[in-house]
């Protein structure tokens, strides 16, 4: 598919997937703070409006999804996710996303460039329409909105269309192109594709400290904000954007207002923080327990280490400062992990007493959502023993209290006998 | 060529009129609208940026987003005030239909004028009901609201179907594209027309046409 693509086309296709993907996630985001949202149009193109839009980059959003994207682009089965969440549920997803359909005859840096401007001012309009949109206005006090960012492998299949008389029926498929292991609880939710990414707000016994991958609020006050020049400038350098255009479509492209400004690429050194993991991947040490075997996509092994090895989505370089959420739901005893298990074998689970040939799945699945749950708070040893120690303290006082109103009880036994 | 057209549907409350209508004809604008061309040498031009702003309605659930533009605001908002004020006195039963056409301009040889050829055409049918009492009215808030969301849904899925758009003009010919009347964005040519529809449901003579550029023959 890239071959037909001359070297500066593909260049600047690059730049504007790139550019195009940021940008999303800064109207999307943007979207969800909860403010009306005000830019200035400008008659003179400064060459730093992509796709001639003024749309502010808040730095920490652009941060977050450029560690997300991690040095690469959305590209066929890679796409960009922006999960936007109200801390217990999913509100929506969108994703960037590139499918195998090319078109050939579409000029690079001309019509793909104007498309795209298009999609984005398609993106203003929509975000305001979905029901987020009102909760995310009325956001402070009682909640916030979060968004987090992930790239997801997945592919999406058309399978066919078929016209009836009252509609079309269309059938479509969406597969994942990474295989990695997933927990009991994922096969669970039972969502449309978008339910694919799993649902990262687990109910693991954190106390009152959310998991560390929760997302980021989308709260952001810069300092000294005013109407219409809401946000900081950006903190890196930015590539300049193409300005100058040539009205004959013949023409190759025009660098004249097309400079670089020194961003280089990501040198692909990894951040310790969660979001570089991939939505559903865990580390290939997690124990892979006989209950999953029997799920789709479940017989996961190591198929080729040499893969995996490269994949980052399975084999991060960095071990996560806390544990996520995955790994806690999966080891009763808490997060620790317990030894690597490189392959594993293939096991029919038949439960004991089960009778029932045609149906061995009910017992069977009883006991696979029993195996492995979660950790109780209360016997947690740190939590446990910290709630003694409190309860030991205020003993003294509550019997102080008690004797002074001995009467009052006194006098409530009598009314009861 | 043939005139792509696209018909939009809404009841709405007689308050809510003219936010329905700026809600739609504004983000039908926003898509058609780039920022102002500066040609340099020929062959070559830059675009200006387009600013957008949130609006939100007082009388629907509803915001939207429009082009930053106080001037287009205000010829998008006289031509709604006009349509609205033709609903109120025309005595039918608040039925009527505004448009917004967006035509590119052909040069004819004299003593032929030139000639308006419309690419796209959106129709906004409106019916106006009554409601009596606060509860309705209430209710009704939140369901033009939600209709104007599918309504924003379905203008979007038209545009990106990509279908046929005008090429862009080289400066001499800029003017047959795009209006270059104001001082902040660039429209696509475009006009708003309206009519209204008598009880019997047949179009009345109120017809009013708003020309941007200078269409007069001869």
């Amino acid at each position: 598919m890239d071959s037909d693509l001359s070297p500066q086309d593909k260049k600047d296709l690059d730049k504007f997937i790139k550019f195009f993907a940021l940008k999303t996630v800064q109207v999307i985001v943007q979207a969800r703070l909860g403010e009306k949202i005000c830019t200035r149009s400008s008659s003179s193109p400064t060459g730093s409006d992509w796709f001639n839009l003024a749309i502010k980059d808040i730095p920490e959003v652009t941060h977050e999804a450029k560690k997300a994207l991690a040095g690469q682009l959305p590209g066929i089965g890679r796409s960009m996710c922006v999960e936007i969440s109200l801390k217990t549920s999913e509100l929506a997803n969108v994703c960037v996303c590139l499918s195998c359909r090319c078109d050939k005859d579409i000029k690079v840096s001309y019509t793909v460039y104007n498309r795209l401007s298009l999609l984005l001012k398609s993106l203003l309009a929509i975000t305001r329409v979905t029901p987020a949109y009102k909760l995310s206005r009325k956001q402070g006090h009682d909640y916030v909105i979060l968004y987090r960012f992930v790239v997801l492998g997945f592919q999406t299949v058309r399978v066919g269309v078929v016209g009836t008389p009252v509609g079309t029926v269309t059938l479509s498929c969406a597969y994942r192109t990474n295989l990695a292991f997933m927990s009991n609880r994922q096969f669970e939710r039972t969502a449309p594709i978008m339910g694919i990414i799993v649902d990262h707000f687990l109910d693991a016994p954190y106390g009152s400290q959310p998991p560390a991958n929760m997302g980021q609020p989308c709260n952001y006050r810069p300092p000294g904000e005013e109407d219409g020049g809401a946000f900081p400038g950006v903190e890196d350098s930015q590539e300049v954007c193409t300005t100058s255009f040539s009205t004959s479509p013949l023409l190759s492209g025009d660098d004249e207002g097309l400079s670089h400004s020194g961003e280089g690429r990501s040198d692909g050194r990894r951040d310790e923080g969660e979001e570089e993991f991939g939505a559903f991947v865990n580390k290939p040490s997690t124990q892979i327990t006989t209950a999953s075997l029997d799920l789709p996509f479940a017989a996961f092994a190591p198929r080729g280490l040499d893969l995996e090895d490269k994949d980052p989505m399975v084999q991060p370089p960095d071990s996560p400062p806390c544990p996520s959420p995955l790994q806690a739901s999966l080891h009763s005893q808490g997060s620790e992990e317990s030894g690597q298990q490189d392959d594993f074998v293939m096991v029919d689970f038949r439960p004991a007493f089960s009778k029932d040939d045609l149906l061995p799945m009910d017992l069977g699945t009883f006991y696979r959502e029993f195996q492995n749950p979660p950790q109780l708070a209360s016997l947690s040893l740190h939590i446990s023993s910290q709630s003694m120690a409190d309860d030991l303290d205020s003993l003294p006082e509550k019997l102080a209290v008690y004797e002074k109103n001995i009467d009052e009880f006194d006098a409530f036994v009598d009314m009861l006998q | 060529m043939n005139c792509r057209s696209e018909v939009l549907e809404l009841t709405v409350e007689a308050r809510q009129v003219d936010e329905a209508m700026l809600a739609l004809l504004h983000t039908i604008l926003l898509h058609r609208s780039t920022g102002k061309f500066h040609y340099k040498k020929e062959g070559t031009y830059s675009i200006g940026t387009v600013g957008t702003q949130d609006i939100d309605c007082d009388f629907i659930d509803f915001t939207f987003v429009r082009v930053s533009s106080d001037e287009l605001d205000r010829v998008i908002r006289k031509a709604v005030s006009e349509f609205k004020d033709a609903l109120n006195n025309s005595g039918s039963d608040g039925m009527g239909q505004i448009s917004l056409e967006f035509y590119q301009k052909k040069k004819s040889r004299w003593p032929f004028s030139d000639e308006c050829i419309p690419w796209e055409v959106w129709s906004i049918k409106v019916n106006v009901v009554n409601l009596a009492n606060e509860q309705e009215r209430q209710i009704c808030r939140e369901k033009v609201g939600e209709k104007l969301g599918e309504k924003v849904i379905n203008v979007v899925e038209v545009i990106n179907r990509h279908e046929y758009l005008p090429k862009m003009p080289t400066q001499s010919e800029v003017d047959n594209v795009f209006d270059t009347s104001l001082k902040d964005v660039q429209p696509y040519l475009y006009k708003i027309t309206y009519q209204i529809t008598d009880s019997l449901g047949t179009s009345v003579s109120t017809t009013m046409r708003r020309l941007i550029k200078d269409t007069l023959a001869l």
